[in-house]
């Protein structure tokens, strides 16, 4: 599937901005099981984006739990805890 | 419609501009709340000598024109205007305005307060902060996350907290 990826604030530092990506999931296409696959990708993701980090997910520009199924075309943001205001 | 009400921008803005633009010559508008951030040049642990402010471009807007949507639909307000800054940012500067119309001023401050505490959990937005001690990028708490929890909305942005990462607003 194709997918957008993208990153912010630390994990952009660690990961780039992210771009297009192209990704044959062996299980149902999940932001959590995109996070894994990602984690295989290089010891920086491995370190970014390993399971204990405080990693939050938008699906589409909308927050969303990692356990939300991905489509087609999505856009799947990374990025740590927010802190604007 | 006037000029957008989310503002995403690196220049400053004139309170009184906005908040005139805001009541925009209306009568039925009887009070105006707003909230102003500004840098800070100390923490707790720290001198800061800048703010630095990234976001999610289109999520971002996408997102507090949710949480304004919201604020009609809880506290009846008739107008409500969001601008954040982002880039760098110096000790003093402003980084964020919220203000809001309502016919009566319970209205006003609450969804003011309501807005405030929204965004500070749920848009994107980073900072990071330089210090004498080198820049980092500052935690999310989870004060901000209780504050929004008093609304009714759950809240897991801040690591530890009782949401755990979920997000239920």
């Amino acid at each position: 599937m194709k997918l957008t990826l993208k990153y912010f604030a630390s994990l952009r530092e660690a990961l780039g901005a992210g771009g297009p990506l192209e990704w044959s999931p062996d299980e149902a296409p999940t932001a959590a099981a995109l996070r894994a696959w990602l984690r295989t990708q290089s010891p920086a993701h491995a370190q970014a984006l390993a399971p204990g980090r405080a990693v939050r997910v938008a699906v589409d520009q909308a927050l969303a739990d990692e356990s939300a199924p991905l489509r087609d075309g999505a856009e799947v943001a990374f990025f740590p805890p927010v802190t604007g205001g | 419609m006037a000029a957008a009400r989310v503002r995403i921008q690196e220049a400053d803005f004139d309170l009184g501009v906005e908040l005139g633009a805001l009541q925009g010559g209306r009568t039925d508008i009887g009070a105006v709340a707003s909230f102003t951030g500004l840098v800070r040049g100390h923490t707790r642990e720290d001198d800061v000598s800048a703010l630095t402010l990234e976001h999610y471009p289109g999520m971002t807007e996408r997102a507090i024109e949710a949480m304004i949507v919201d604020a009609e639909a809880r506290f009846g307000i008739q107008a409500a205007l969001v601008i954040h800054r982002v880039g760098r940012l110096l000790p003093g500067e402003r980084i964020v305005l919220v203000a809001v119309a309502a016919p009566h001023r319970r209205a006003a401050f609450q969804a003011c307060e309501f807005l405030m505490d929204y965004l500070k959990t749920h848009a994107p937005f980073w900072k990071k902060e330089s210090t004498p001690a080198g820049e980092h990028w500052v935690d999310a708490r989870v004060a901000d996350d209780e504050a929004l929890q008093r609304w009714g909305i759950a809240s897991g942005n801040a690591p530890g907290g009782q949401g755990g990462g979920s997000h239920g607003g």
